[in-house]
């Protein structure tokens, strides 16, 4: 009976100043669009289907992969996972500290802005310039491409772990500083297990994208698959090219499988 | 500040933005007593207590606080001893802040960290001396069962006794428990408030706890300190406590609420 002496408010209407945001940033999004439409020839879209004779010839080499050096293949394979694996570890072990020092909660501002901006910077360097930088420095090899790995993706971690370590719970970590405990020991004892899961997920997951970037830095001389990959491409010998192409397929696509399978457990 | 007080707060004040949470509150503990803290939310209860550990700073100015006879903190500066200060008091939160990954015994051999070496706290190889109170202490606030079993699969009330047990390995001289059983049940509620009872009455230990029910805080405390406005508006004994200073308290409707027996 209360109800009905209730007056209904009227419902929320949208501001102008609202709606004129939305209008502003989806139109600009569809300016830049049209500016790009030439510059990246999106007007070359119908050769996709008018060269079609051209894709049949080089489609029937893929489709006969020549699988007669599978052991050398193979093999490379494996040296690119390796790669990645070092690459991949090398990059945890810079980025746990380097992910605590950028963590807003547990880090003094003139520590934690300065290494934010670095962080920013190490991510800015594709992987790709970061291998050739190596490559001048180490020469060519599976080194180099380890190298180019680990400083990436420790940029990469780095900022994720950070982030993670910003949205623990405070309580577990008062917990742990009102036993009079050293500020270490906080940060092992209150910060580190509650972002463990999360840490090993993300470090998972660079891994499984490492045994791809792995590949791509082979073609620059980093060693691993990509090199064979590469000299395929340049001998025109697209059964090869194919039959490395299947072995790269399955080889990532089993990380990602198990990785994924490791952390859907964890979490 | 008297021979037996333990804790002295003198003129302490905290305002967080615009908002008074204390106003020059000043307050003695004498060892062994077992105090109440109550007050409606917002009155400063947890402020007054997080200020006593300093997990937060007091403000600048004349106010200071004190525990066993040397500074915790004073003109809104934490003492640069506070270490070895924290590791007398023990601190019970309303939301237990154990380490919810880890076993129960782990969490309650962090109140260790105070004393053993460095290197042997931040790896976790515990000192054997360590283990055997670790142990102890889950017996006395029995949970020793579940020791092998992480934080976050026990219960309110477990977790709480198992926070108690950190405190009682940290040999803690004072605890102060901020709402300690406004998370649990009646009947864990009840152990805990025993449990903290049974601390201050056979091992002498000084409690200091806020509490939301008021009739556990004339049940258990001899004494008790109401706070109002970040002001303190009572302080005497549990008995002096009556309807007509609690309505002062927490305003007119406290005599509808409190339907478990107003006193007298």
């Amino acid at each position: 009976m209360t109800v009905e002496s209730v007056p209904v408010l009227k419902p929320p209407v949208r501001t102008w100043r609202e709606r004129s945001f939305d209008i502003l940033l989806w139109g600009g999004i569809i300016v830049l669009l049209v500016v790009a439409f030439g510059p990246a020839e999106i007007s070359r879209l119908p050769r996709l289907f008018s060269n079609s004779e051209n894709m049949r010839q080089f489609g029937g080499e893929f489709l006969r992969p020549d699988f007669t050096h599978w052991r050398t293949y193979v093999g490379q394979m494996w040296l690119t996972i390796q790669i990645a694996l070092w690459g991949t570890g090398l990059a945890i072990i810079m980025a746990i500290p380097l992910g605590l020092l950028a963590a807003r909660n547990i880090t003094p501002a003139f520590i934690q802005l300065p290494m934010r901006r670095l962080l920013d910077l190490v991510r800015s360097v594709p992987d790709l310039v970061l291998g050739t930088i190596f490559i001048v420095a180490v020469g060519l090899g599976p080194f180099a491409g380890v190298m180019a790995l680990a400083i990436n993706t420790a940029g990469v971690l780095a900022k994720l772990f950070s982030e993670a370590v910003e949205s623990i719970d405070r309580g577990p970590v008062e917990g742990v500083r009102a036993t009079g405990a050293a500020k270490l020991h906080e940060i092992v004892w209150g910060v580190i297990p509650q972002v463990a899961p999360l840490w090993t997920s993300y470090a998972l997951y660079r891994f499984e994208s490492n045994s791809r970037s792995a590949t791509v830095l082979g073609l620059i001389g980093a060693g691993g698959i990509g090199y064979l990959l590469f000299e395929a491409l340049n001998t025109f010998s697209y059964s090869q090219v194919s039959a490395i192409a299947i072995i790269i397929v399955v080889a990532v696509s089993a990380i990602d499988m198990l990785s994924q399978a490791i952390r859907s457990r964890l979490l | 500040m008297s021979d037996a007080a333990v804790l002295s707060i003198r003129n302490v004040s905290k305002t967080f933005g615009t908002r008074r949470a204390l106003d020059k509150v000043s307050l003695d503990v004498s060892k062994g007593e077992m105090i109440a803290l109550i007050g409606p939310s917002g009155s400063g209860k947890s402020t007054l207590l997080r200020s006593i550990s300093a997990l937060q700073t007091i403000d600048g100015g004349e106010g200071r606080i004190d525990a066993f006879g040397g500074p915790v903190q004073e003109n809104g500066r934490i003492a640069s001893n506070v270490r070895a200060i924290r590791t007398r008091i023990g601190m019970i939160f309303q939301q237990f802040n154990l380490v919810g990954r880890l076993n129960l015994f782990t969490n309650v051999a962090l109140g260790s960290l105070g004393r053993i070496n460095f290197w042997s706290g931040l790896f976790g190889r515990w000192p054997a001396e360590t283990q055997s109170a670790v142990m102890a202490a889950l017996t006395r606030v029995g949970v020793a069962e579940y020791a092998a079993q992480r934080a976050n699969t026990l219960s309110g009330g477990q977790q709480q006794r198992a926070a108690i047990a950190r405190a009682l390995v940290q040999r803690a001289k004072i605890i102060l428990a901020d709402e300690p059983v406004a998370s649990l049940d009646p009947v864990s509620a009840r152990r805990v408030m025993e449990t903290l009872q049974g601390l201050n009455k056979a091992d002498g230990l000084t409690v200091v706890v806020t509490l939301h029910q008021v009739d556990y805080a004339l049940r258990y405390c001899q004494r008790v300190v109401a706070l109002k406005g970040g002001k303190i508006a009572y302080d005497g004994p549990a008995t002096g406590l009556k309807t007509d200073k609690l309505i002062d308290i927490y305003g007119p409707e406290f005599e509808d609420v409190f339907w478990e027996g107003a006193p007298q």
